[in-house]
């Protein structure tokens, strides 16, 4: 019987194949005492040998499949693997408590894996993980066990695991490989990057499914909405090999307008930037041909931690996006927490309407030294590439001037420090409220730019949950009042000589980029894979005649009438015919 | 016995790839034992990435570098010069 579940999709695609569960399976320790101590540590040091040959193997097929960069990672687990004081630390658990080699070796990797989790820090987390990764493998081999890997896979696999290792992602036998999915991770976890670098659709944070599955099994992926299906109809398959076949299809059309410049039959150009959650995402902004970052959403940084990341980690993360970006702007927002986003360790009160209430820049205001974090990194990034800082939910003027004091107090902190920023770093702001928008003229006398935040300006003009799924239909950014508001944002940001953006769904929904370009928006920013796809659409458009377009559909009374006369506009300008109004 | 002092300048300490670096090149310095001890007064043997991780090394930490052995002045030299031209 078709099981549907869902989890993140981390890799973009559609596919349609065959179960492969991997599942090694766990190891069970010789816990006996030894007989000859001498030989358990001949064992070990035979084992590591056999183990340092296969990471070096692994590095060399990763730096072929994948980049010379990413295999560097192995450089660091061969060090790790020949680490002299753990191997003594191990021959003497042997020596002392008379036990065998594989298990005074998984001993010894507890009594290190406990001294690098005492360090607070990220990175020595996840090398906790690669310890685990290089201990398995050093133990299967001391037991003379075949080390199960992916290289050889049966045609159209579709690999379903609880996790995968950095070794196994790289080991990956790409020719029979058609997807993979994950009972745990998130967006930023390794398989998750990996996935995106080698262009496999991926699903990660399943769930337990690997005890309901067999091999062989009919499985679909969707890593654009992180659907899954097992065991699908006919009738599930035929509609997936649809869009499987549409999606593969406009992918490679689309290709060869990644890294084309926007600018219409008219010669204007419109710069078409992509929104990330972090610098992972990174991968997938080159590969389409972003013109920059309109929206880097800072909060999973401050989400994926348990304590408030450090100005330090912050500064690493905004320069990694900076330098990538080459020169090309980058828009970073500030936390914007609350709502229907959570900090673990951040106290908030239960409140009736938390979409009204203690979120984003009202928290940071409140609690100035999170912003002057966030700040400070953000500045000292500004010295490694085009950044521009940008703040959400601001109802207020006395708010964009509080926020303005305190970054201005932070510029005055580094100068005496010594430490360098990009003086003329612009600050913005989001366009999400109604009471910005009727005062777009005022803000823009004193922001440096604005974005439209599409979602929340819908929720907010037309008082309607965006996450309740039964007003969903009046929750709809083409009801004409979101279009007005729209409208009166960009005329106020250009009255004052602003630029504006728009950073919301809106922005890459094909639908409206004829009328949001006839209003006069200056830059489009979207999820990365839609970047060829809007660049395609404008570079077909004319201004005056998307101007004439928006025009009419200001004075349309509904959002299904909008809809309708897009849906025409474009039914023509497909056929190549002009609509005279 | 020769011991220096030396302040962390590269961003990322002596974690990730120049964590590594710094004990490879410690493993270069032939006949002369290293050790580095952090703010904390906590020491450790500079050839092993576990205990060079375990310290937490960061931009600004200063670290107390021992070096005894053969050419024990000019391994610590050279250790300093490494440490300051380390990059991310």
């Amino acid at each position: 019987m078709e099981k549907r579940i869902t989890g993140i999709g981390v890799s973009p695609g559609i596919a349609i194949g065959k179960i492969y569960i991997f599942n090694p399976k766990k190891i069970e320790l010789n816990k006996c005492p030894c007989k000859d101590p001498e030989q358990e540590k001949i064992k070990l040091l035979e084992a590591r040998n056999k183990t340092r040959e296969q990471l070096e193997k692994i590095k060399e097929i990763a730096s072929k499949k994948v980049s010379e960069d990413k295999a560097v990672i192995f450089d660091a687990h061969i060090t790790l693997l020949e680490d002299e004081d753990l191997l003594e630390e191990v021959n003497n658990i042997i020596s002392d408590d008379k036990v065998a080699a594989d298990y005074a070796l998984s001993k010894g990797i507890e009594i290190y894996k406990q001294i690098l989790s005492e360090v607070e820090d990220e990175y020595l987390r996840e090398r906790v993980n690669d310890l685990t990764d290089i201990a398995e493998r050093w133990i299967r081999n001391i037991r003379g066990e075949k080390i199960l890997d992916l290289s050889a896979l049966p045609e159209n696999s579709i690999v379903v695991a609880r996790d995968l290792t950095p070794s196994d992602t790289a080991n990956l036998d790409l020719d029979n490989t058609l997807g993979f999915i994950t009972e745990i991770g998130g967006r930023t976890s390794h398989t998750s990057i990996m996935a995106r670098s080698l262009e496999i659709p991926a699903v990660v944070g399943i769930g337990e499914i690997i005890n309901d599955i067999k091999n062989e099994d009919i499985i679909i992926l969707n890593g654009n909405t992180g659907g899954v299906i097992i065991n699908p109809t006919e009738q599930s398959i035929e509609e997936c090999e649809k869009l499987k076949e549409e999606f593969d299809k406009k992918r490679a059309l689309l290709k060869e307008y990644a890294h084309r410049d926007a600018i219409s039959k008219d010669g204007t150009k419109i710069r078409v930037y992509a929104n990330i959650g972090s610098p992972a995402d990174l991968g997938g902004v080159l590969k389409n041909g972003a013109d920059g970052i309109g929206l880097y959403r800072t909060e999973f940084l401050f989400m994926e931690n348990t304590n408030f990341p450090t100005e330090d980690e912050q500064f690493k993360a905004y320069k990694e996006v900076a330098e990538a970006m080459s020169g090309h702007t980058v828009t970073i927002r500030t936390m914007d927490i609350g709502g229907d986003k959570y900090l673990p360790y951040l106290e908030m009160p239960k409140e009736e309407n938390p979409a009204l209430g203690w979120r984003a820049l009202r928290i940071c205001l409140d609690r100035p030294a999170i912003i002057k974090t966030q700040f400070r990194a953000l500045l000292r990034a500004s010295a490694f590439g085009k950044i521009k800082v940008m703040l959400p939910m601001i109802v207020s003027i006395e708010e964009l001037r509080k926020a303005k004091n305190i970054f201005n107090e932070c510029k005055l902190e580094l100068m005496k420090e010594n430490i360098a920023f990009n003086e003329a770093l612009e600050l913005g702001m989001m366009i999400e409220t109604p009471s910005v928008v009727f005062r777009a003229e005022a803000f823009a006398r004193e922001a440096d730019f604005f974005s439209i935040g599409t979602n929340d300006l819908t929720q907010y003009t037309l008082a309607s949950d965006r996450g309740n799924e039964k007003i969903a239909s009046i929750c709809d950014p083409y009801n004409p009042s979101v279009l007005i508001a729209i409208k009166m944002a960009i005329d106020g940001a250009h009255a004052n000589g602003i630029i504006i953006s728009m950073c919301g769904e809106l922005a890459g929904d094909l639908l409206a980029v004829p009328l949001l370009f006839g209003l006069g928006l200056d830059v489009f920013s979207m999820s990365a894979i839609s970047v060829p796809e809007v660049k395609k659409m404008i570079i077909s458009l004319d201004k005056s005649e998307c101007a004439m377009l928006a025009k009419r559909v200001l004075t349309l009374s509904t959002a299904e009438e909008v809809k309708a006369e897009l849906l025409r506009f474009l039914e023509m300008h497909e056929r190549g015919e002009t609509i005279s109004y | 016995m020769t011991k220096g002092q030396v302040t962390i300048q590269n961003e990322t300490g002596l974690h990730a790839r120049p964590g590594n670096e710094f004990v490879t090149f410690i493993k270069t310095l032939t006949n002369c034992k290293v050790e580095i001890e952090n703010e904390a007064g906590k020491k450790v043997n500079a050839s092993s990435l576990l205990k060079v991780l375990s310290l937490g090394v960061k931009k600004g930490s200063i670290l107390t570098v021992y070096c005894d052995g053969e050419n024990e002045e000019e391994a610590l030299k050279k250790i300093e010069e490494f440490l300051a031209n380390l990059k991310d």
